[in-house]
């Protein structure tokens, strides 16, 4: 094979290589239900230490991820806050994964809406983006196994959580 | 006195032949920078220009959303507490994630974005060095008789063909 013909392949090759990457890094994370959560460990936001949701295995956990800068959020916050209080002793643990914020503006939230269940803290959206997250808030519930039993990508109020999220952990549904 | 000043006024004791260094030298006194201006302090419109808004996918200069808000307030307490650029920037990193960054960094895989280009651009001129040259090589000075006047059997024809063309 003469020179030529060659570095023409290896500019095409290069090329299509790029194209591939480009699309590849630009594909869309997908979760279903059933299939195991997407964790990993990641700072306690405030606090010190790491946290992940498989501290809570064993546990029902509704994971909601959330910023401060985020209007829905705020109106959610009370909700899920008397929703952890009340189901705190039934096995249903509620924890926040505050992502795409920053954690001054994040504890200044949790302070202004009293809100006291854990929280972890995602640096930029890479949690979001393992969830298949669209945006914030979103909710995700997690049974005692690790998988996922029901994904809410939107806020939640009290008649979402009495109605979807009591009737899964008490295995009405 | 300060520095600045014993200079200014040793200058001034010398004879009016050293003007001329006096001003030079008062000029450069005056050039260098004061201690506290030379901390790079940095300005919100220095950095929103260097960084992204996340959320958005554009340059936080350009973004209005509560979230580039919210970047843009932090940006200025930063800036406030007297953090310079690069120290703004590290922070944001450390909030949002290397996404941030508007601008790659120069090393890891980063340096691929600067590199590709320059090694890009270096293939391209040494094509084109090696084209214009072998161009040249093909259309070079006439060799001795090659193009030159016409010779022989040529300068025969070409004379006949001119003399029917004579007016």
């Amino acid at each position: 094979m003469s020179t030529r013909p060659f570095l023409a392949f290896l500019a095409v090759l290069a090329v299509l290589g790029l194209l591939g990457f480009g699309l590849l890094s630009k594909g869309e994370t997908k979760i279903a239900l059933g299939e195991a959560v997407p964790d990993r460990e990641l700072p306690v936001l405030g606090g010190p230490g790491q946290g992940s949701i498989a501290d809570y295995r064993g546990h029902w956990v509704l994971v909601n991820l959330w910023a401060s800068w985020c209007t829905p959020c705020r109106q959610e916050a009370p909700e899920l806050e008397r929703f952890a209080q009340r189901y705190r002793k039934r096995d249903l643990i509620v924890l926040g994964i505050n992502v795409q914020d920053n954690s001054d503006d994040a504890l200044a939230f949790l302070r202004d809406y009293r809100v006291g269940y854990p929280q972890l803290r995602s640096t930029g959206d890479e949690r979001s983006a393992a969830f298949g997250s669209t945006g914030v808030p979103e909710n995700f519930l997690v049974d005692p196994h690790g998988r996922l039993a029901l994904i809410w990508r939107g806020p939640v109020d009290e008649e979402f959580l009495q109605q979807r999220v009591v009737p899964v952990v008490e295995g009405r549904l | 006195m300060s520095h600045r000043g014993a200079l200014l006024a040793l200058c001034a004791r010398k004879a009016p032949q050293v003007w001329l260094s006096t001003a030079v030298l008062a000029l450069v006194v005056l050039l260098i920078p004061a201690p506290a201006a030379a901390t790079s302090q940095t300005s919100i419109a220095d950095v929103e220009d260097e960084v992204m808004c996340p959320i958005c996918g554009t340059l936080l200069e350009l973004a209005e959303s509560p979230q580039a808000q919210r970047e843009r307030a932090l940006v200025r307490r930063l800036i406030a507490a007297g953090e310079s650029k690069a120290e703004v920037k590290d922070a944001l990193v450390a909030q949002y994630g290397r996404r941030v960054l508007a601008l790659p960094s120069g090393s890891g895989f980063d340096l691929s974005a600067y590199l590709v280009p320059a090694i890009a651009f270096a293939l391209v001129a040494v094509a084109l060095a090696l084209g214009v040259r072998r161009w040249r090589r093909a259309g070079g000075p006439p060799q001795p008789g090659g193009t030159g006047a016409p010779q022989g059997e040529d300068a025969e024809r070409l004379k006949a063909d001119l003399a029917r063309y004579d007016l």
